[in-house]
This record gives structure tokens, C-alpha cells and sequence, in this order.
């Protein structure tokens, strides 16, 4: 069911090792304007900086939020995923966090997240999964593509740590897998 | 891999009515994005097939309730737990409440009593124990029982004490308990003053007027709406010019009256009824 309201499209970013300087990259020269709500997943090692939003945000040039429990989704926003929360896409175009047991030994969960808003969300989703060596967003991706949402890997032979994306290509066989200069120009040209 | 269940509105529904006609447990106003997660969770760990199954074991077999219940409802707690919201309370909170002849506390969705113990600690390292008065009141019976016993594994304890140091205690720690075995147990005369009981905030009122009112990591498992209620029970519940401290990712957002509350700390989310 695609809930009504004013998010538009969603765009999920997913990524575990080796992915935070892709991120940034994406999120580096964004047009002042875009339509999009996007947001970014990231596995943190547990004791790792809590700025990260700040670090992105000055990155980006346009604020990153880690939101709080029940914050509304707008759109031409990026939120965050906060260390320790699973992320779920709620009624009303609210965030919802979740404090429940790590999916994959993570928390937040990339399949978790990917999952709520495949199901919120449908074909307006777009997920991006990029660099990490460990299982999560496989299951997550396939949950898109069964809601007709759109799913990308970063090509495994351009990753730096490429477990991830190989292991969601073997879940979901025949997934477009893109460079990381083809993510961006993808990126770039849908958020708008 | 786990792949957990898709659940449709329609079939939460359904679940959600069930639990209210059998047991009288209303969560039909709680998040829907996390019920669905736990409820697929449940299932994934009682190996539940489908709804239809489900729903069956739900209206004939009450153990299965029972670890519906405390599966559904999340009740991770620490002690300690953020300790920059415990610093906050012992510089930003306590001095105030120094100034009352009799402190009453209400711990909101207390679960297993960890948060209840933490500010006992607290008050009594700040002179405030014989003073203080607290209410611990959660939904889950189970919760309360393990609560009340004051019983904690002892594999928890290293985190434990590192939390307890970080939020600025100074004693030793392991001065509040006594080891037995593979767990301890909390010195009673810590509890002392504190009544542990069932209350449930969806369905029941408010029951005294309290100087500080801890909710944490509670409301995040409700809707909007429902949040927006709860918040009033607390203002009715706080006396003039006292505290409201909620879980880190919590905040007033949701609430019609947040212009009544002023900001302690951003950080810690402990807010203050202005008038
Ligand atoms: C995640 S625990 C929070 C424990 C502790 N406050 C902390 O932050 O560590 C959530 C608790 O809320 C309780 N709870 C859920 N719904 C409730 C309700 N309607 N009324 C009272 N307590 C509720 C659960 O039983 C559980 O013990």
C-alpha cells in the first residue's frame, strides 16, 4: 500500500564498510532544491564518533538530521539512521526508531529499514546499496523489488569491501549493479 | 537469512482486536511500523506460520499470550543506561529537587527495574533517599516480578559499573549489591521506598502528582496520537515547575501542548512543566 502524503519519492541508502566515502560523495554538490526524501544506513562500529550527522551535513551543505522518534518525513530532507536504532518507515510519513535486538548483528538493520519502506512506500522507492563485508541488505533488496520499487548494488569489482553487494546480487540474481561515478549520476538525477 | 513475515494492516488489526476482546491489552494505538516488527519477530521465534495460526494460539493458549506479551513489548533496559542523562540528573535535576520536604517519582514502563535502581542510587548519593518517594509501575506483570526480586545476572554488571562511572558516580559500585552465584542481588534497603506496581498508561489515569516523572524508551513504541495523550497525563500528573525526563530519541514533537514545557536538557530530554 503506497501511504498518501507528502513524501514523494524515498530514496534508501544502505552501506557498511569502505561505503562512508561514497556517501559523501553522493551527498556532495546536491542541488539546493530536490524532491526526494533520502535516507542513509549505516553499520558504525559501536564506540565510533556520534557526529556523524554533523560531518555530513557539512559535507553536503545542506543539513543531515538524525531524527528523533516520530519525526515527519519531508521531502528534499536527508535523515539519518542514529547508532543503536533500527529505522522503520510509520504511518503518516513518520519515522519511527526501534530499539529492538540487531537483525545480522546490526543495528540499525539495512534489510529492516529497506523492508519498511518497501512496504510503505512501493515503486517510489529507490535503495542503494553499496560497499561492506557482511550479509545485511540482501533480504532488504529483495523486499524493494517485490514492491516494484528500483534496486542498485555498487558493483562489486568497484567496491572496497564488496561482500555486501556480491552477496545481495546472489539473493537478488540479475540486480543492476553500477560504478560508484554511475551511482552519483543516478543519484543526482532522481533525487531531483 | 531471516526473512520475517509481511504483515497487512488488515491482519494487524484483526491480532490487535483479538488481544483486546481475550486479555484487555489496547495496543491498537501503538506504532504500527514496529508492531509489525514484532509481531513478525514472535512469529519467527514461536515459529508461527501465518496470521490464521497465529490468531488461533493467541485465543486458545494464554502462555502463548504471555510470551506474546513480553516479545511484543520491547524491554531491553541497563542500568546506567546513557549515563550523560544520569550526569544531567545529578547536576540539573536533583539540586532542585533537594528543596522539597518529600520527592515523589513515578518511573513510567520501569520493565525489569534497572532505570528504578540507577536513581536510587542516585538519590542516595545525594542525601535524597529517606525523602524519596517511588512509584515503578509497567504493563507486564512478569517485568514487576523480576523487578521486585531485585535479581541481576552478573554478566551484565561490567557494563553496568563502567555506565555508573561514566555518568559521574564515584563510589564502589559493587558496594550496591551482593554477588550469589551467576548473579547479584541490589542491598534492599536501596528500595526501601519504592512501590513497584502495574499500571498501564494507554487505559489508566493519572495517580498522584509527582516532582519528576521518568518515561523512557516507551513512547517511542507508540503512534503520534497516542504519544500526544500521554504527554497530557504526564502534565496532569506533574506538580507546577517539575520534571519530565523521556529516552534519548523521544521528544515533544508529537505533543499539542510542548509550549507548556521548558527544555533542561536537549541532550538528555528532560523537560520541565513551566507552570
Ligand atoms: C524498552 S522498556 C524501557 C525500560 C526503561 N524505562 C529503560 O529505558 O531502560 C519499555 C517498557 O515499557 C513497558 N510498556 C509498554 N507499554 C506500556 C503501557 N501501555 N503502559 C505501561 N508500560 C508499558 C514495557 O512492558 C517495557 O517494560
Amino acid at each position: 500500500m503506497d501511504g498518501a502524503g507528502k513524501v514523494k519519492d524515498v530514496i534508501l541508502i544502505g552501506g557498511s564498510a569502505g561505503s562512508l566515502p561514497i556517501v559523501m560523495r553522493l551527498l556532495t554538490g546536491m542541488p539546493p532544491d530536490f524532491s526526494a526524501s533520502v535516507i542513509i544506513i549505516l553499520h558504525r562500529l559501536k564506540n565510533a564518533a556520534s557526529d556523524m550527522d554533523q560531518l555530513l551535513s557539512r559535507i553536503a551543505g545542506i543539513p543531515v538530521e538524525e531524527p528523533d522518534d516520530k519525526t515527519r518525513m519531508e521531502r528534499g530532507r536527508v535523515y539519518l539512521a542514529p547508532a543503536n536504532y533500527h529505522l522503520l518507515a510509520d504511518e503518516e510519513d513518520t519515522i519511527s526508531l526501534d530499539y529492538s535486538e540487531p537483525e545480522l548483528h546490526s543495528r540499525p538493520s539495512i534489510n529492516i529499514t529497506f523492508a519498511s519502506f518497501a512496504a510503505m512506500y512501493g515503486s517510489r522507492v529507490t535503495a542503494l546499496l553499496l560497499s561492506g563485508s557482511n550479509s545485511d541488505g540482501a533480504a532488504g533488496l529483495k523486499a524493494v523489488l517485490e514492491h516494484n520499487g528500483s534496486a542498485v548494488i555498487q558493483d562489486p569489482l568497484d567496491c572496497e569491501y564488496p561482500v555486501m553487494p556480491e552477496y545481495a546480487a546472489v539473493v537478488n540474481p540479475g540486480v543492476t549493479a553500477l560504478t560508484v561515478d554511475e551511482i552519483d549520476r543516478l543519484f543526482k538525477s532522481i533525487v531531483l | 537469512m531471516s526473512e520475517l513475515q509481511e504483515i497487512s494492516n488488515t491482519e494487524l488489526g484483526e491480532v490487535l482486536y483479538i488481544i483486546l476482546q481475550y486479555y484487555g491489552y489496547d495496543f491498537t494505538e501503538y506504532s504500527v511500523a514496529s508492531l509489525k516488527r514484532r509481531i513478525g519477530r514472535f512469529m519467527e521465534l514461536t515459529e508461527t506460520r501465518d496470521i490464521f495460526e497465529l490468531k488461533y494460539k493467541l485465543i486458545n493458549f494464554k502462555e502463548y499470550f504471555s510470551y506474546f506479551l513480553q516479545t511484543v513489548t520491547v524491554n531491553v533496559t541497563e542500568m546506567f543506561r546513557d549515563p550523560e542523562f544520569y550526569r544531567d540528573l545529578r547536576e540539573k535535576v536533583l539540586p532542585t529537587l533537594a528543596a522539597y520536604p518529600i520527592i515523589k517519582i513515578w518511573h513510567a514502563g520501569c520493565s525489569t527495574g534497572e532505570e528504578v535502581y540507577s536513581m536510587c542510587i542516585l538519590l542516595k548519593e545525594a542525601g535524597l533517599l529517606n525523602r524519596a518517594y517511588i512509584y515503578a509501575t509497567d504493563i507486564n506483570p512478569a517485568n514487576l516480578a523480576a523487578a521486585r526480586s531485585g535479581i541481576i545476572p552478573l554478566s551484565s554488571m561490567k557494563a553496568y559499573t563502567q555506565n555508573y562511572h561514566l555518568s559521574g558516580g564515584t563510589q564502589e559500585f559493587a558496594g550496591y549489591y551482593t554477588a550469589r552465584y551467576n548473579n547479584i542481588i541490589i542491598d534492599k534497603s536501596l528500595l526501601k521506598n519504592v512501590i513497584f506496581s502495574r499500571h498501564n498508561l494507554v487505559s489508566e489515569s493519572s495517580f498522584n502528582e509527582f516532582q519528576l516523572i521518568v518515561c523512557r524508551n516507551v513512547l517511542i513504541y507508540f503512534n503520534r496520537a497516542l504519544q500526544g495523550k500521554i504527554f497530557h497525563l504526564f502534565y496532569n500528573s506533574l506538580a507546577p515547575k517539575s520534571f519530565m525526563a523521556l529516552g534519548l530519541k523521544e521528544s515533544l514533537i508529537s505533543s499539542d501542548i510542548k509550549n507548556q514545557f521548558e527544555v533542561v536538557s536537549a541532550k538528555s530530554k528532560i523537560f520541565k512543566r513551566k507552570m
